[in-house]
């Protein structure tokens, strides 16, 4: 159990405003999956965006295929939209290495040529280990390597974190 | 030479003799067995304590290779291996490159064999020339050269008017003929027909390939008289047709393969082509009626149908495996496993493997009949001295035959030879550990 | 030969081979059909390639001749940026040429790191598994009659998508089914993911008792076989059968097993007509019902693609 508390309520409202001051006309919010994409439906609805947000899966380009091998999981991407030319806002719950952004944006890439892709987070735990930054993030903490931090979704559609120590 | 064997557990299934004693051998001769004259003078004695000694053993179905495989030194290597697995009598299937059907041919193995100084060769003619089903082979002439019954080996004869014939000429002399029961159009699969062959797609033998073809022979020997010893059951019908034959008085005697005695479909697994034989492992049912007729004397003899097969032609997919494992260096221990899992007394469990055998190759034996299979004083000192408590684990690489290829790979057997005498001579000794 | 584990599975119960269906747990199979349809979207995009695969070698493998299986297999390796390599290996059966397990040594030692084997004989792609390097991975495309397993694969997406719940179906699978690798796949393919009533339709040269024991009911009358079914899956008849002596000709076969509107009436309104291709128009199934409303025949081939680069890219991921 971790003593640290972060109230993800709190962040979304942050989130909120943050990529409020982020958009570009006609822009599409695109949220990596799974947490990101929670966030991105709800950003959608609350910055009453026209459209559909955009839901993005890291599964076909990620670059640890070798030793992990295909997740089971049932992540897929699906854009309701034309990406070419498009100005996309990626949306994630926890920035940590960069990995996973960098998967989005080559799968992202795949569909067209999008005229710019900004990165907006909720938070930022730093420990990067590619050349990634996010144009906005609500918070900005450290944790230990061996820990996972992940958001969660409760019925009601109410956000918290997750801390377990990773396997 | 003069050879002492002292404190053996004696067991000879001809006279029923289970006991422990010494055995005396001189000249290649059994001089004296139980109580030993004080006097003899041994040049080598063998201290037999914790051993059976028994007759060597007689294996009606071992294949050589030669003529065909001389380059190989197969005869030698295959010689060694039945040296090593206890048997002093072996019976070779005509099927060589070329076949015997010449006397020339039977008349040349058996000198190389001699030569060896290993176990006594018992050829088996070719029923018909090249093998092919249709003309007689010369039968006089070749059992002048030594051979002792013909056969076909595989290779059916599918004009019933030459079986007929052959039959008939054959019984004209009193020569045996050993037939393998297998209808040649419905016989070709190559595994036992069934819900197992089904699932894996394999083409099945029906029992009935070896029913019809086992109707076909009794007829022709109820016409003919001829005497008929049938190679290889496999099916639980097939041993009921056998009982009822034997009952009616017909003079017919057949085997069982130590693969079919103690396998079934099931063991195919993967497609493992060290379990592509012939005939095709059956299934459970028909494994048991094949152990309760061998308990009950239906079945006459058990034997290894030896076939050393080369790796390049068994490490091919099932169908086109070549069928054939190695087997005379395990009799004696899958022969021993059989009889404990059928709860019978040693003696039984022996004959199986040396009177019942001898008494399979009848009269062909000639004066050796006396004394092969069986410890009589007088008789051939051909012994096989064994430690029924040893367990040992079948290692391919380990067999002294060039066929490493046994579907009892890494079993655990019982019963291990510690030496083997044929003609008083210690023809082999296990290494002693 | 004592152990028995499933050469598929490595031993934390991953797939590393794809030889057969039989004795794949569901929790695989449905790990396989659930990827697909991550496939089926990729193959629809603009840019219908990705990465999973890039710089392996993927040698298809082919003793049997068979364009169109070998095609959708280089098709789905060249999605997933894989190289692939043909090798067309006619197969004369006294040809004296090179040993199946000397080619494979061969081309293991070109590193190649994934064979995709068709075969005619049963069981040739255990005996490649068996004696590949430990890192090269071996796709069963069909061998002699026991398995073709991503046909059976494709088929169970095939009623996924068209019917959703496997657990209150009736399946027919009619025609030559003793000789057929697609029916045996399919079957344990059907039992494995629940489906309750499978038959098998046609007469008893083709279709034996001993099919009852992979659990399926042994239909002769084609009436009988397909009344009240949701999904019927037509065979080839392959023109051996009447050399054989196991029918007497193409045109009795279609008399009494053949697929005719007349005869799908009898199925349920909405039951789908499936074949593994190629179709022989007038012996097994009447080209009415072949082009009709009913067929997914075509879909089949659509969905073939997604699946095998499902099964290619989970064995690629899974060590052994």
């Amino acid at each position: 159990m971790s003593t640290l508390h972060l109230d993800a309520e709190a962040l979304y409202t942050d989130l909120l405003a943050g990529v409020r001051t982020l958009l570009k006309p006609d822009c599409a919010l695109v949220g990596i999956w799974s947490g990101g994409a929670w966030l991105a439906e709800r950003l959608q609805r609350d910055l009453k965006l026209p459209g559909e947000h955009g839901v993005i899966s890291s599964a076909l380009h990620r670059d640890d295929f070798g030793s992990r091998g295909m997740s089971g999981s049932a992540d897929h991407t699906r854009l309701p939209f034309e990406v070419e030319g498009r100005h996309v806002v990626l949306i994630d719950d926890v920035l940590f290495t960069g990995r996973t952004t960098r998967a989005v944006i080559n799968e992202l890439f795949d569909f067209g040529r999008p005229a710019s892709v900004t990165l907006a987070v909720l938070v930022d735990r730093g420990g990067r280990e590619l050349p990634i930054q996010p144009a906005f993030s609500a918070a900005r903490i450290a944790l230990p390597r061996g820990q996972r931090l992940s958001l969660a979704r409760d019925e009601q559609g109410h956000f918290s974190f997750d801390i377990e120590d990773a396997a | 030479m003069k050879v002492l064997i002292k404190n053996g557990r004696i067991v000879d299934p001809a006279s029923g003799r289970d006991e422990a004693g010494d055995i005396a051998i001189a000249a290649g001769r059994i001089v004296a067995i139980g109580r030993v004259a004080a006097d003899f003078a041994p040049n080598r004695t063998i201290d037999a304590a914790g051993l059976v000694v028994a007759p060597g053993l007689v294996d009606l179905a071992v294949r050589l290779r030669e003529p065909g495989h001389e380059h190989e030194g197969m005869l030698e290597s295959e010689m060694a291996a039945a040296m090593a697995g206890g048997v002093t009598h072996l019976v070779c299937p005509p099927d060589t490159d070329p076949p015997l059907d010449e006397p020339g041919l039977v008349e040349m193995l058996k000198f190389r064999a001699r030569n060896l100084n290993h176990a006594r060769l018992y050829p088996l003619g070719a029923l018909t020339r090249g093998l092919k089903g249709e003309a007689l082979t010369e039968m006089a002439e070749l059992t002048e050269a030594g051979c002792v019954a013909f056969s076909q080996a595989e290779a059916p004869v599918r004009d019933t008017l030459v079986l007929h014939r052959a039959l008939q000429y054959a019984s004209t002399f009193g020569y045996a003929v050993w037939l393998r029961p297998n209808d040649p159009w419905l016989g070709n699969g190559v595994a036992a027909k069934g819900p197992l062959a089904t699932r894996m797609g394999l083409s099945g033998v029906p029992v009935i390939a070896e029913t019809i073809a086992l109707a076909l022979i009794f007829e022709l020997v109820r016409d003919t008289k001829a005497r008929v010893h049938l190679c290889r059951l496999s099916s639980a019908a097939g041993v009921e047709m056998v009982r009822a034959a034997k009952a009616e008085g017909l003079p017919v005697s057949c085997d069982v393969s130590v693969h079919n005695l103690h396998l079934t479909d099931v063991d195919i697994g993967y497609f493992n082509a060290a379990m592509r034989v012939t005939p095709p492992l059956r299934q459970q049912r028909d494994r048991d009626a094949l152990r309760a007729a061998l308990a009950d004397g239906t079945i006459d003899a058990l034997v290894s149908d030896h076939t050393p097969v080369d790796e390049d032609a068994k490490n091919l997919p099932f169908a086109e495996a070549e069928p054939g494992a190695t087997g005379v260096e395990l009799l004696l221990s899958l022969a021993l496993k059989w009889g404990a899992d059928s709860g019978l007394p040693l003696v039984k469990t022996l004959a199986t493997v040396t009177q019942r055998p001898v008494g399979v190759m009848g009269e062909s034996l000639g004066s050796l009949g006396s004394s092969a299979g069986c410890l009589v004083e007088g008789g051939l000192a051909d012994l096989c001295l064994f430690d029924p408590a040893a367990h040992w684990q079948v290692t391919p690489a380990a067999l002294r035959s060039q066929g490493k290829h046994t579907p009892f790979a890494g079993y655990e057997l019982p019963g291990r030879v510690v030496a083997t005498l044929v003609g008083g001579h210690v023809a082999y000794e296990a290494t002693r550990g | 030969m004592l152990s028995r584990r499933n050469p598929q599975l490595n031993a934390h119960g991953e797939l590393i081979h794809l030889l057969s269906i039989e004795g794949l747990p569901k929790a695989v199979v449905t790990q396989i059909l659930d990827t697909a349809g991550t496939f089926l979207s990729v193959n629809e995009r603009e840019v219908k390639k990705v990465p999973l695969l890039r710089g392996k070698s993927v040698f298809n493998l082919f003793f049997e001749n068979s364009t169109r299986t070998r095609t959708t297999f280089e098709i789905a390796a060249k999605r997933l940026s894989a190289d692939v390599i043909n090798l067309d290996i006619a197969r004369s059966s006294t040809a004296k040429g090179e040993s199946l397990l000397d080619t494979i040594a061969n081309l293991s030692a070109m590193h190649a790191d994934m064979f995709v084997v068709r075969h005619s004989e049963s069981g040739a792609p255990y005996l490649i598994a068996q004696h590949c390097a430990p890192h090269v991975h071996v796709v069963n495309a069909g061998d002699g009659r026991h398995a073709h397993p991503t046909q059976g694969l494709l088929d169970m997406y095939t009623i996924r998508h068209y019917k959703r719940d496997f657990t209150n179906l009736t399946v027919a699978i009619v025609g030559d089914i003793v000789h057929s690798r697609v029916a045996r796949s399919d079957i344990h393919a059907l039992t494995t993911l629940g489906v309750p009533e499978i038959r098998a339709v046609g007469p008893k040269t083709l279709v034996p008792g001993d099919l009852r024991e992979m659990g399926v009911r042994v239909c002769h009358d084609m009436a009988e076989g397909i009344r009240g079914a949701d999904v019927i899956i037509m065979l080839r008849l392959q023109n051996e059968r009447m050399s054989g002596a196991m029918l007497p000709s193409a045109g009795e076969f279609f008399k009494n097993y053949g697929l005719t509107p007349e005869k799908l009436a009898l199925a349920k309104p909405d039951a789908i007509v499936m074949h593994p291709g190629p179709i022989n128009r007038g012996v097994e199934i009447d080209s009415a019902v072949a082009d009709g409303r009913q067929s997914v025949i075509l879909p089949q081939v659509t969905f073939g693609i997604a699946v095998r680069m499902a099964v290619m890219s989970i064995i690629a991921g899974n060590n052994p």
